[in-house]
């Protein structure tokens, strides 16, 4: 922009100022976090709420790793985001595909009734969710948390599959049907290849979502065994409420899986903000 | 490319127009099918049985008390004093949510559509609080407001804000302002990743056209940026309003509506209800309640946009 090299230097100064402030407030709990998990339990109370620790250790992240549920309640977590991950991206790949390639009677009603998913409070459906699965005998059980959190992610992943599909020139699948592929094999010769970087996005997305849900896990969810890791690390916090290493340590668990995954779709943050509209 | 196609086929044999139509008509169904299924038999349906409750009794914890009570759960909300509080404090925790999220949001946005070094970096540090989950969002903002843990507490009490060090969570009076920090620091990315991108839809020609004839920053902002942006904001802002306020991880986990209900909101009075006090009946009145509420909501705000989108 040319209207930078006549700026004042103290503006230029002010907004780097503005920059590293926004960048410390983005970083600065997350460091906190990863500070008192590396701080040894005996300088807790001496060191606290010191902007550096006077020492290091690594025994917490070793206690939380190897004498405690955690890594069981990690396990769980990866296997519930996951299956919902690859489940949804599938299911709204072909929903998707469907919105951006076909107009068809009732898709009006269609899109409607997806956008109304995402307007309803959530936790209305907690209580007969509850009932629900109760009856069928699936409480306690990764795979209830897998149909529900596939369900609830499937219309904004559709939104935003629309929007990779329709990000790919039709000509493309329709010159390849008038050589004589079939639909299905134009999907998977021409589109399939096209699309997978939006596939890899919705798949991030929806991870991301599944590992970090908390209530209806709470409700569904309340035996040790079957516990993912938000319900995992609440039951400790409410259990061990001083224990501030070992929380701190089990926090940066958590964060590790969200990061990776945040690392690859932050190409993606746009698309994915705006086709959703109201997902957070 | 159905529709045309058809039309473009008038010696087709009946038979296969038929098939052509049916193929059309029922092909995008079948990529459906799945979504549509899951979504109706784990969301539409449990809605409409949800609703239903609110009309009944149904506690798990008297279950030979059940069955359906008319408004009697209604009756009992309007006298419920925790309600009437729930209900202002949405209000608060929405306002000032939103407020704060967007005016902050909107400043990222405006830094990051310039050019600086080491811009990449940035844009990927300061979207990171969007990864965090939002549970251990809570966590660590409950930590940092510790005052054993945390320098928040020291902090403000050094620059007078607090008379001493306390937990600000534990306070009554500002206990509601720890779930927003909480929040703002979590939905900033939100507002700045939108911003961001209807920011950059904006012409560049206008900026260089207003400089030419001797515009000054301030008057280019409130000239191009601001009307430009203007209908997109609205359209945010106010469909973020209604994620946000139903939006109870923060506060559950935060203060769990408390000390002395004072961050409960409506979104986590229906929670706690459901979750602690088993009392499906109540928890569905209130919910039936919020959607009242949002509703109203979403009634004004068509309104609104309908002004904006004739001026």
């Amino acid at each position: 922009m040319a209207a930078l090299r006549r700026t004042p230097p103290a503006l230029v100064a002010g907004k780097y100022a503005a920059i590293a402030a926004y960048v410390a407030f983005a970083l600065f709990p997350l460091y906190w976090l990863l500070k008192i998990a590396l701080t040894p339990d005996t300088l807790i109370f001496s060191d606290g709420t010191a902007l550096w620790p006077s020492e290091l250790t690594l025994d917490n992240f070793r206690t939380v790793i190897f004498q405690s549920d955690f890594m069981a309640y990690f396990r769980n977590s990866v296997t519930v985001s996951l299956s919902t991950a690859a489940a949804t991206t599938l299911i709204a790949a072909a929903a998707g595909y469907a919105f951006s390639r076909f107009t068809f009677r009732g898709k009006r009603w269609v899109v409607a009734l997806m956008l109304l998913t995402q307007m309803f409070p959530l936790l209305m459906i907690i209580a007969p969710i509850y009932k629900l699965v109760a009856a069928i005998g699936l409480l306690n059980s990764l795979t209830s948390l897998i149909v529900v959190y596939t369900a609830f992610n499937i219309p904004f992943a559709t939104f935003l599959m629309q929007s990779f599909f329709d990000g790919i020139p039709r000509d493309l699948e329709e010159a390849a049907m008038i050589d004589g592929c079939t639909r299905l094999q134009a999907l998977r010769v021409v589109i399939l290849p096209l699309t997978l970087p939006g596939l890899g996005a919705t798949l991030g997305f929806v991870f991301t979502a599944a590992w970090s849900e908390l209530l209806f896990a709470l409700m569904l969810i309340n035996s040790n065994d079957a516990m993912t890791f938000p319900v995992g690390l609440l039951t400790f916090v409410s259990k061990f409420s001083v224990d501030w290493g070992q929380m701190m340590a089990a926090g940066v668990l958590a964060l590790v899986p969200s990061c990776l995954f945040f690392l690859f779709i932050q190409r993606y943050l746009v698309q994915g903000l705006t086709s959703g509209a109201v997902k957070g | 490319m159905s529709a045309t196609q058809e039309e473009r086929a008038p010696g087709m044999p009946r038979a296969r127009l038929a098939r052509a139509w049916l193929r059309y008509a029922v092909e995008p169904y079948l990529y459906l099918s799945p979504a549509l299924l899951l979504i109706c038999f784990v969301m539409l349906i449990p809605l409409a049985i949800g609703i239903s409750y609110a009309f009944q009794s149904i506690n798990l914890l008297r279950p030979f008390d059940a069955g359906f009570i008319g408004l009697e759960n209604f009756e009992a909300l309007a006298g419920d004093g925790r309600f009437w509080t729930a209900l202002t404090n949405t209000f608060w925790w929405t306002f000032g949510s939103v407020t704060l999220q967007f005016l902050l949001g909107l400043g990222l946005a405006l830094l990051l559509s310039t050019r600086f070094h080491g811009k990449r970096l940035v844009q990927a540090l300061v979207f990171l609080p969007w990864a965090v989950p939002t549970f251990l969002t809570a966590l660590t903002w409950s930590w940092l407001f510790n005052p054993v843990i945390g320098p928040l507490p020291h902090w403000a009490a050094a620059v007078g804000l607090l008379s001493e060090p306390y937990n600000i969570l534990a306070n009554p009076d500002t206990a509601l302002w720890g779930p927003v920090l909480a929040n703002v620091w979590y939905g900033v990315p939100f507002f700045a990743i939108t911003l961001l991108a209807a920011l950059q839809s904006i012409p560049s020609e206008l900026y260089e056209a207003a400089e030419i004839d001797g515009a000054s920053p301030w008057q280019c902002f409130t000239k191009i940026t601001l009307p430009f942006l203007g209908p997109m904001i609205a359209i945010t802002v106010m469909l973020r309003a209604i994620w946000i306020a139903n939006f109870a991880d923060l506060i559950f986990v935060m203060t769990g509506g408390g000390p002395a209900n004072s961050t409960q909101i409506l979104a986590t009075y229906v929670f706690t209800t459901a979750f602690r006090k088993l009392d499906f009946g109540y928890a569905s009145a209130i919910a039936v309640a919020l959607l009242g509420v949002l509703m109203v909501y979403a009634v004004i705000l068509l309104v609104v946009r309908e002004k904006l989108v004739r001026v």
